[in-house]
């Protein structure tokens, strides 16, 4: 138990309280980490760059906690040790619900850049300083941010990117709700065709307008 | 001896160098039996796609071996894979850079239905953005189905009424 990894939470906890005293430890149920003012992350993240071998930026992410919840996003940043093959994870909540922001960590790490742009894209993350702010994976000029809480998996109603084809073909991005799901097989049944895979509640599908209260 | 002939058969002996048919036939025969694909490969069924169009299954056994990644060089589009509403765009510009006659299948789940991806960023079937004549089903289908769904739709080019009057009217 002598790599950096296998430390004790406690130990980094300390490295980093000595630099940043307002780091807390964060409860986790595998890998040691801790919780940061927003404003501190780029540094804390060059600290364990630079001081304690965490060489290799794994992830950035975010979570939506909830729609009315406060603070409502939380910047997650993961990092790997590729000498002592121990994760660590840093946590920022955003100051604000409705415009959330973090600081890029491109300057550090050229593989941000992505990370932070899907993040941006799906959660709508604004990371202040990042070279190129576009969508990845949405197309530009996209209304939403997919992985919010407040976003059906369903969809919305939204134009195509292709003002275009969407005159020509008279089609638009439709929402796709899964009622009951697409493929859910009758067990126990021994007539194929009565067991088939289909959706058992079809309150709203494509034929179903959805209804008031789901 | 005279028998009765009631075959409709060629005789080079009678008839010599000379074939008697419709033109609307000849022209559906040439057309199914060259089918130029367009691979609008998007995921894994481009994978059984390719399979098909190697030795094993050898799409070149009905005639359908030239794939071409130019639409203006193509005549059948087969949709391999997921449509996103990103894509679909795409997918009908090059469609309809495509020369008529132009016909479209529409391979595996996803390109029939949108399959098992029921979100905000799937298609919910091709035949929403191009006309499809031949679906296949199959998450992904095999070789096999692919070369069911050519069968089938060479099957529909030969039935095909009126060509020439289609092209001269064109």
């Amino acid at each position: 138990m002598s790599s950096l990894a296998a430390a004790p939470a406690t130990d980094l906890l300390a490295v980093l309280q000595a630099r940043f005293p307002a780091a807390v430890a964060r409860p986790s149920g595998d890998h040691p980490a801790f919780n940061l003012p927003m404003a501190e992350v780029p540094a804390a993240l060059r600290l364990f760059r630079d001081e304690h071998g965490y060489d290799l930026l794994i992830d950035v992410t975010a979570v939506d906690w909830d729609v009315e919840a406060t603070p409502r996003f939380s910047v997650v940043w993961h990092l790997l040790s590729s000498t002592a093959h121990g994760y660590v994870r840093l946590v920022a909540d955003c100051a604000s619900d409705t415009e959330p922001t973090a600081p890029s960590v491109v300057s550090l790490w050229a593989g941000a850049n992505w990370h932070e742009r899907e993040t941006f894209d799906l959660m709508g993350i604004r990371f202040t300083d990042h070279p190129d702010l576009r969508r990845i994976l949405m197309w530009d000029g996209y209304p939403f941010h997919p992985l919010r809480k407040d976003f059906p998996l369903a969809g919305i109603e939204t134009p195509l990117p292709d003002l275009e084809v969407a005159e020509l073909t008279k089609v638009s991005v439709l929402p796709a709700p899964m009622m009951g799901g697409p493929f859910v097989a009758s067990t126990g049944e021994m007539n194929l065709t009565d067991a088939e895979p289909r959706a058992k509640d079809e309150s709203w599908n494509e034929r179903n307008a959805k209804p008031a209260v789901l | 001896m005279v028998t009765p002939n009631s075959e409709l058969a060629y005789n080079t002996k009678i008839e010599g160098d000379i074939v008697v048919t419709r033109v609307d036939a000849v022209i559906n025969w040439l057309r199914s039996s060259s089918v130029w694909p367009m691979p609008m490969g998007l995921a894994c069924c481009a994978i059984e796609l390719m399979a098909t169009a190697s030795s094993r299954f050898d799409i070149a056994r009905f005639g359908a071996e030239v794939f071409r990644f130019s639409p203006r060089q193509a005549d059948c589009m087969i949709v391999a894979g997921t449509v996103t509403y990103k894509m679909a765009p795409h997918l009908r510009r090059i469609y309809d850079q495509m020369a008529e006659p132009k016909w479209v299948i529409a391979m595996g789940a996803c390109a029939s239905s949108g399959g098992m991806y029921r979100s905000y960023s799937t298609l919910q079937g091709v035949d929403r953005i191009v006309p499809v004549d031949v679906y296949i089903s199959g998450c992904p289908p095999r070789p096999e189905a692919l070369l069911d769904a050519l069968i089938k739709l060479q099957d529909k080019m030969t039935r095909n009424g009126g060509t020439a009057k289609q092209l001269l009217s064109a």
